[in-house]
């Protein structure tokens, strides 16, 4: 069979876990993930790390999750107030299920610049 | 007071119809669809049923004078019609739970399953559900890690898992074997699993298999900077075997290893899951076998003992079919026993096949896994049948991309991820499925030519086992 020409190449990509194969999130479509969590219940906590040390189990909080949280816009300014601080480390929003003692929802905010 | 030896044979009924009985906590109660030979009543049936899966035998015989059968036997307390079929009616029965050891899954089937359904008076036998006591329950090992265990283990929350088979499924060597492992994984797959057909053959040795497999693990997971993992599969011929390619894994550093439930045994089972738990694996189950059981609509076992019976005998993923896919599965009876892998409390819905509240205490939830004739179009039904706590393993879906396996399992991805950002965003994503897939294809041309792949192919056919309702 000849070799087709239409056949690409795909290039193994760094990611980090859930939605690293999305395009960077908007602003609205950010809050729609918040709104989600702040729904289920469960606790926005805002977690940070040196790429280099991105695949490690814990990576820093940033202050203490913010337990009984429902106000997106304090949750958004948090995010970008730990980007702001931490500008060279990847920010992550997780929604903590403390029922399950799990994550419900994780997912990198900023990347590290 | 003491009883009279009277040698012959008794109409079961006597003994073991007790409509008047009320079930204990402690009892094991099971449903049983039952159709009997012409002119034998209904209730002669069901206390046979109840009489040979428990103490009684054909014939009277004076030993059973020298115990208290009352406290023993296992009682036909219920009759229930089966909704729009004229032969068949349920049977109810309980089991004290003296009847079977603490946490043997295996002697608890071969009491409920065993002779009773080679029984001459009966044409057709199912059981359709157990109601397992909590009191047993805390008998058993149950899965060895358990779902939020293994999200921890593994890294990923928030979404389903996605994982698939390494196909040919026979054939390759060790060396190919591996390469296409790496290819799925560095495109973005969590797990890979091995055929359950590749045991040890003369084409592939396991422990060539394993060490190939460790080395596409660990460089996937370096270059991708995410926790990967491959099912390997450590059924064999027999259990010293078994352990011994477990214990490879582990020396490996492997996270994850697999079994054949039914082909390999409820005690094989049980015993390498009780290793799993000590060794910190975990255990992806495949039910080879199954269909033979729980096919039929009126004889055998339904899936969803089996699935109750392999969440107290131990693993960590189970397949459940697709509702969707090549393979048979009705979509309510399918989350009724998805319920039964993940819930703590079941309550009984006969619109889902559930015959009884069912409380499993403490015990960890097992992962539901999606495989068989999916590819990425069905992804939004995927995620709205199944929900984030599954494994949805797609095969062709992944190899058979014009690109190769590495760029399906990135169309995959990016189709997984695209439906859980929209289900949280609050769209509907079965009604919207082709939008949401369309547009995440703007940005992943692997996405983009998936979709264009396997537009035309769709598997309706009717499901041969339906719901009594």
């Amino acid at each position: 069979m000849p070799f087709k020409s239409t056949v690409g190449d795909y290039q193994t990509v760094a990611t980090l876990e859930t939605f690293g194969f999305l395009p960077p999130m908007t602003q609205d479509e950010i809050y729609d993930q918040i709104a989600y969590i702040v729904a289920q219940g469960w606790t926005p906590v805002v977690e940070h790390v040196h790429p280099s040390r991105s695949m490690s189990i814990y990576w820093s909080y940033w202050k203490l999750p913010f337990f009984g949280e429902k106000d997106l816009g304090v949750i958004v300014s948090e995010l970008e107030g730990c980007h702001r601080a931490y500008p060279d480390h990847h920010v992550r929003l997780v929604g903590y299920d403390a029922y399950t003692q799990s994550q419900g929802s994780c997912f990198v905010v900023f990347e590290a610049r | 007071m003491s009883k009279k030896y009277d040698a012959g044979v008794k109409e079961y009924r006597d003994t073991y119809w007790t409509p008047d009985y009320i079930p204990l906590d402690s009892d094991l109660l099971a449903c049983f669809k039952c159709t009997g030979q012409e002119g034998v009543p209904r209730e002669e049936v069901a206390a046979a049923v109840a009489a040979e899966s428990s103490t009684g035998t054909w014939s009277t015989v004076w030993s059973e004078l020298l115990t208290d059968l009352e406290f023993y036997k296992g009682r036909c307390y219920r009759i229930e019609e089966v909704p729009g079929d004229k032969e068949a009616f349920y049977a109810f029965i309980a089991y004290p739970l003296d009847l079977f050891e603490e946490g043997s899954i295996t002697n608890v089937l071969t009491s409920l399953v065993g002779n009773v359904f080679g029984f001459k008076a009966l044409r057709h036998l199912r059981l359709e559900d157990i109601r397992f006591p909590l009191a047993f329950i805390k008998t058993c090992g149950g899965p060895p890690n358990g779902i939020q265990v293994e999200r921890d283990r593994m890294n990923k929350y928030g979404r389903p898992l996605l994982g698939c088979t390494i196909k040919p499924k026979l054939g390759l060597s060790g060396k190919n074997y591996g390469r296409v492992v790496y290819e799925c994984l560095r495109g973005g797959l969590d797990f890979t699993k091995d055929d359950e057909n590749i045991n040890s053959q003369p084409f592939q040795r396991w422990q060539n298999r394993f060490e190939f497999v460790a080395e596409a693990v660990k460089l996937a997971e370096q270059e991708t900077g995410e926790r990967k993992g491959h099912y390997l599969n450590c059924t064999a011929n027999t259990p010293e075997e078994m352990y011994e390619r477990a214990e490879f894994a582990k020396e490996l550093n492997q996270p994850i290893i697999m079994h054949d439930y039914i082909t390999g045994g409820f005690t094989a089972n049980t015993g390498l899951s009780r290793w799993c738990r000590k060794n910190g694996m975990l255990l992806h189950i495949h039910r080879a076998m199954h269909a033979v059981i729980d096919r039929h609509p009126k004889h055998g076992i339904h899936f969803r003992v089996l699935a109750k019976c392999l969440r107290l005998s131990g693993g960590d993923q189970l397949h459940t079919g697709t509702v969707v896919g090549k393979l048979e599965g009705d979509r309510q009876t399918t989350l009724g026993y998805i319920d039964q892998l993940r819930e703590s409390f079941v309550p009984e819905d006969r619109t889902r096949g559930n015959f009884f509240d069912q409380d499993w205490g403490s015990m960890p939830g097992v992962f539901a896994v999606a495989s068989g004739g999916i590819h990425v179009w069905h992804m939004p039904a995927l995620v709205a049948i199944f929900g984030d706590d599954s494994v949805l393993q797609f095969g062709g879906g992944t190899h058979g991309h014009p690109w190769g396996s590495a760029a399906g399992a990135a169309a995959n991805r990016v189709a997984l991820e695209a439906c859980v950002k929209a289900r949280n965003a609050g769209r509907e994503i079965e009604k919207e499925g082709r939008d949401i897939l369309m547009e995440a294809a703007k940005h992943s041309p692997e996405l983009a030519i998936a979709l264009e792949t396997w537009k035309e192919i769709k598997f309706e056919f009717d499901t041969v086992d339906k719901l009594d309702v």
